[in-house]
């Protein structure tokens, strides 16, 4: 048993620093692996390398906060998006580049209106010092559609071509364009995901139950509070730098879960490494496909999840 | 015998509805107590109450003359643990994972459980006999199975005082009879006080050394089961026409329920007024 997992962490590293490797030497020029390393071709390795920490990063962050909602709302359909920062970003980029200031103002523009949607989720859900899980997830689904509505009539009214770059992205992009914004974000999904782990024992006990858990000593409201709180400021930085990237939150902590089961405690790492390793592959498609046309993430995400995870899901069943 | 659990003018309930309005007792260490009543009578909310689920509006709930509410969560729980009527759990959790879960309270953030909680756990499935489903995932298990699961976790816990919500009632006879025997030979053997929640009262009759009736959220009756288990008693509080027995067995009351005795009471109840 001990040693099952030990090998599937092997594993999983090993896929890792493979995915690492081929997301240094694939690209949209073709440059052999090693000659990367020489002198004139180090600014293409220095993209390439900084590309490979966004993924991981955004991975990461995204898949650990998918497991944490849907391990204290009980939902299996939870993922970091569901309490209103994507829509909330979303409509703060629009206004942004509305207002003619998209350039130097869109990250800050997306994160503040990140963190207003959540408030106001969070405010419609609460109910004097209890935080339903029921109405939370449902305030969530009731702002975002509001805020996408609000997205949509903006953008039909305005005639700026700049909202057709938006559209982009929307759906996600790893491209950096801020190396102090990268290390601030960097900063903020390490610390939250550090954070979260510190919570395993106490989401173990939840996803089982709000009252078993309160019968093992756990003190539920207070942890759904604050793993609400890092799960929305970690999305919504990582909506910052690189846009909206779906399935990434749903689906990792799926096939992780199917993989070394739920305890928390090693499901975490693992998520990690695994989300790190889908993104990094994911990116790289997405820049050679059509090289030099660039796909947007948030597509190769839906495409290549949606498939693997239906195949882990039926092999499942039928080992049942 | 010194009081284990002393609960005194205890009102709570949910929001501005009490449910609870004003009950006191004592529990006895080593005592297997029984809480009966009618639907919404209070008896889930006493327990909620009596292990810090819900915050109490009034009175209070002392664990060996301390007040349950400056006890830490984790230490409380330590001493305390509590077994719901059914637990429904969607991640597929091995039966061993739950029943570890009863060590929480016993352990340091993040740290890993060690041999002797393996140990703990290994005994807790072996006592409540489901050693053989501790690789099964929890999601695969049978109502049954599941309970003695839950049993074990609570064990495993290590606790002095047990509380139970009616935890036999998604059961056949066979694993109500089981499950009750177990909590009887773990209250004679290692003096484990038990207060349960039933709804069969033939059951609460048999198995509990002394009864509390609750009726709308006041304690109506208490006392061992010849004294509360009464046709008069009964037919107050449920409405219900019995006949009461005495057990060839246990010789405790054993209640009959008598067909169309709910039409019965009716008709008398419109007959004198």
């Amino acid at each position: 048993m001990k040693s099952r997992i030990k090998i599937k962490i092997t594993m999983l590293l090993f896929i890792l620093a493979a995915s690492i490797a081929l997301g240094l030497s694939r690209g949209a020029v073709d440059i052999p692996f090693l000659s990367l390393f020489e002198m004139p071709n180090r600014p293409i390795l220095y993209l390439r390398f900084l590309r490979i920490l966004v993924a991981a990063v955004a991975g990461s962050g995204l898949a650990v906060s998918g497991i944490a909602l849907q391990a204290i709302l009980r939902n299996p359909l939870a993922e970091p998006y569901l309490l209103g920062t994507s829509s909330g970003a979303a409509l703060g980029a629009v206004i942004a580049v509305i207002l003619g200031s998209a350039g130097l103002y869109l990250p800050p523009a997306a994160f503040l209106s990140a963190v207003l949607s959540v408030t106001l989720v969070y405010a419609i859900a609460k109910q004097g010092e209890h935080i339903p899980v029921q109405s939370l997830i449902l305030s969530g689904v009731i702002v975002s559609v509001a805020l996408s509505a609000i997205i949509v009539f903006l953008v039909s009214i305005s005639s700026d071509g700049a909202l057709h770059g938006l559209m982009w992205w929307l759906w996600g992009s790893l491209e950096v364009y801020d190396m102090k914004l990268l290390s601030v974000v960097a900063l903020i999904v390490f610390a939250g995901i550090a954070a979260i782990f510190f919570f395993s024992q106490d989401m173990n006990a939840m996803s089982v139950g709000e009252e078993y858990a309160s019968h093992v000593g756990v003190k539920t409201e207070e942890v759904k509070k604050i793993l609400f709180f890092i799960t929305s400021l970690v999305s919504a930085s990582i909506v910052c730098v690189s846009g909206i990237i779906g399935f990434v939150g749903l689906i990792i902590p799926h096939i992780m879960r199917l993989a070394v089961g739920p305890d928390h405690r090693v499901l975490i790492p693992c998520t990690c490494v695994a989300a790190s390793a889908f993104m990094i592959l994911c990116d790289m498609m997405g820049r050679t496909l059509l090289a030099p046309l660039e796909i947007p993430i948030g597509v190769i995400t839906a495409v290549v999840g949606a498939p693997i995870f239906i195949i882990l899901l039926k092999r499942k069943q039928r080992i049942r | 015998m010194a009081n284990i659990l002393s609960v005194k003018g205890l009102y709570g309930g949910y929001g501005s509805q009490m449910v609870v309005r004003g009950v006191s007792f004592e529990v006895g260490r080593g005592e297997f107590l029984g809480i009966i009543g009618p639907n919404g009578s209070g008896k889930s909310t006493l327990l909620r109450l009596a292990t810090r689920i819900l915050k109490p509006s009034a009175g209070s709930v002392m664990l060996d003359g301390k007040n349950i509410r400056s006890i830490d969560s984790k230490a409380f729980f330590r001493r305390v643990a509590f077994v719901s009527q059914d637990t429904i759990i969607q991640f597929p959790f091995t039966a061993r994972q739950i029943v570890l879960m009863g060590r929480i309270p016993h352990l340091k953030r993040l740290q890993f459980e060690t041999r002797r909680d393996l140990e703990i756990a290994d005994r807790a499935l072996a006592l409540t006999d489901t050693s053989h489903l501790a690789e099964r995932p929890i999601d695969s298990l049978s109502a049954g199975e599941r309970q003695r699961v839950i049993i074990a976790k609570a064990l495993a816990q290590e606790p002095e005082l047990l509380f139970l919500d009616e935890p036999t009632s998604h059961l056949d006879i066979g694993h109500q009879a089981r499950t009750l025997d177990l909590l009887k030979k773990l209250n004679m053997e290692k003096n484990l006080t038990i207060v349960m929640v039933l709804h069969d009262l033939n059951l609460a009759s048999a198995y509990c050394d002394r009864l509390i009736m609750l009726n709308d959220g006041v304690i109506y009756r208490e006392g061992c089961p010849d004294e509360v288990l009464t046709y008069q008693n009964i037919e107050a509080i449920y409405h219900t026409v019995v006949l009461v027995n005495k057990s060839r067995i246990t010789s405790r009351p054993n209640i009959v329920v008598v067909p169309g005795g709910v039409a019965f009471t009716k008709e008398k109840r419109v007959n004198n007024g």
